[in-house]
């Protein structure tokens, strides 16, 4: 038997008036993938999510989800979805739990299944102990993990995560990725939309870079990076007295030099030979970080633009 | 009417009445969740209350009687079913508006609950049916306080109680529809004036025969003055074939509100 992909789009469009927000792209998720829509704010990512859930359809192209068409059958591939949304719409009215049991009687869930899975679930993101809390206290942090909570009540097939660390602190971020991480392991297939590079990186098993409505990149990131970057990048940083004719004086040093604003970024397959290169050619940066390339660099390779302006 | 695209729809399967009952369960959730609710349930039944008590009984002291359809009336007995009327109206309308319009623009619920199989039309009928709940808890408190007074007998006050929910219905759907079009808190001011000058000139404190012809049509249309003329034939136990105009008026308007209501979710949120 071949695996249908439970997201099939070709040609998908979201038109605003004039305004085109996505623009032709192609997408196919498998089952238990982790997928990705990487790109700077803008580049049509939550217009594609939306579409996804079934909650805007398209202007034009194919859209298959769960093998359903959103058109006829909306009601019926939501049912099986769980949405994170970009920004957090818990039920400012009611308990933390019963922002979950609430939210499984919109599924058809009888109540007792519903409290039980909301006990679950809170267990599950580590907010037991505020069941009884009201939404509002939370931090930011424990709010994203209640939606996720709140997305996952229906025991969907797909969740849909929208930015899900935007907004949030180094720590509660990873504590976020790894309960995201068990949800995976579980078999869950995730769909996320991120502007963060590294968040792409570590949890995505495939990913699309998005551009300006269009998909510019696909592929793992492993192979994203081998394949539009060097392994290696130098960033160099120069504080105020950034010498003239940086590029000129730096030609031929790896196998390319990006100016930006506020560093210079020279691709290598090896970084420590070429930071050395730079030091032997008389520039004399005032900081030299030599690391793996990234995502951000593919992206900055594709757009010639950085992914967080 | 409202039954009949109620019935065409749920047969189609376009709605299901479970989820128009989570949307109701939701309100009750919140209902439980804070005292800050029940001040405002409270003052919503005073209101109609205090007027019958300033106006009707005491403006009624000073007018003595009034005559109407042939009848001398105690002013208390012409004003107390208008005000019946009122209660059943803004018990509908402070839900479908205020409460309605936060959720919808500020809090993003109807956002939350569209992301699941709930539709437009579901989220409509069950904030109507919350409505309904609350408005209801009103106007029975208050047909209990007429009957008390002696301003209808228990039975015309049975009789009226179907009345004031077909009122509930049509201002329900009514605020909801007006709820989807309005901007920002701003246009709140709007609305309350209009529900203000509602609730003057509707044959609540004078009967609208007397006022010049012109108004007088004027009048005749609005929705308060249908409810008014319904309620008040029930109530004063003086039924006649021209309450049944008055009730197909309002459940038309609960049938293009419901509609329009729905129809604006759709547009507003599933872009």
């Amino acid at each position: 038997m071949s695996e249908q992909p439970l997201i099939h789009a070709r040609g998908l469009v979201k038109r605003f008036g004039d305004f085109t927000a996505v623009d032709g792209i192609d997408v196919q998720v498998r089952a238990g993938e982790a997928f990705g829509f990487l790109g700077p704010n803008g580049a049509g990512k939550s217009s594609t999510m939306r579409m996804i859930g079934c909650v805007s359809l398209p202007t034009a192209g194919e859209l298959s989800i769960l093998g359903m068409d959103p058109a006829r059958d909306g009601t019926r591939i939501r049912a099986r979805l769980g949405v994170c949304p970009q920004l957090d719409n818990l039920d400012p009215d009611l308990s933390v739990r019963e922002n979950l049991t609430t939210y499984a009687r919109y599924f058809g869930i009888p109540r007792a299944e519903a409290r039980r899975r909301a006990d679950e679930l809170l267990e599950f993101v580590r907010l037991s102990d505020r069941a009884g809390s009201m939404v509002e206290p939370l931090s930011g942090g424990m709010k994203r993990r209640l939606t996720i909570a709140r997305a996952m009540v229906n025991d969907p097939d797909i969740v849909l995560l929208d930015e899900p660390t935007t907004g949030l602190d180094p720590q509660a971020r990873h504590l976020l990725w790894e309960r995201l991480f068990q949800l995976k392991r579980r078999g869950t297939t995730l769909v996320l939309t991120t502007h963060y590079m590294d968040e792409a990186e570590q949890l995505c098993d495939r990913l699309v870079v998005m551009d300006a409505g269009r998909i510019v990149a696909e592929g793992s990131p492993r192979s994203l990076i081998e394949t539009h970057c060097t392994p290696e990048v130098v960033e160099l940083r120069f504080g105020d007295d950034r010498p003239a004719d940086l590029a000129g004086k730096l030609e031929g040093v790896g196998e390319r030099v990006d100016q930006l604003a506020d560093r210079l970024l020279v691709y290598a397959a090896d970084g420590d030979a070429a930071a050395a290169e730079v030091h032997r050619r008389g520039v004399t940066p005032s900081s030299v970080l030599v690391r793996r390339a990234s995502l951000e660099d593919v992206f900055l390779q594709l757009t010639g633009r950085t992914l967080v302006d | 009417m409202v039954t009949t695209l109620i019935a065409a729809r749920l047969s189609a399967g376009a709605i299901a009445p479970g989820r128009v009952g989570a949307v109701i369960y939701r309100n009750i959730g919140a209902l439980r969740s804070g005292p800050a609710y029940w001040v405002v349930l409270l003052s919503g039944f005073f209101e109609p209350l205090l007027y019958l008590l300033s106006i009707g009984v005491g403006v009624g002291a000073l007018v003595g009687t009034i005559p109407l359809d042939g009848r001398a009336l105690p002013y208390a007995t012409f004003v107390a079913p208008a005000m019946l009327a009122v209660s059943a109206m803004s018990g509908a309308l402070s839900e479908t508006t205020f409460n309605f319009f936060f959720k919808m623009k500020y809090a993003k619920t109807f956002e939350a609950v569209l992301a699941t199989p709930v539709r437009p039309f579901e989220v409509a009928l069950g904030e109507l049916g919350w409505a309904m709940i609350r408005g209801s808890v009103y106007t029975l408190l208050f047909l209990l306080v007429m009957v008390g007074f002696g301003l209808t007998t228990p039975l015309w006050a049975l009789a009226a109680l179907p009345a004031t929910l077909l009122v509930g219905l049509a201002f329900g759907s009514l605020g909801m529809a007006v709820s989807t079009l309005l901007r920002g808190w701003q246009d709140f001011d709007l609305m309350t004036t209009a529900q203000f000058a509602l609730f003057l000139f509707s044959g609540t404190f004078s009967p609208v025969a007397e006022y010049p012809a012109v108004l007088r049509v004027v009048v005749q249309a609005t929705p308060l003055y249908q409810a008014v003329e319904l309620v008040r034939g029930l109530a004063l136990g003086a039924p006649s074939w021209g309450l049944l105009g008055h009730a197909a008026y309002l459940a038309a308007l609960t049938a293009a509100g419901l509609l329009f209501a729905a129809r604006r979710l759709e547009r507003l949120l599933l872009r």
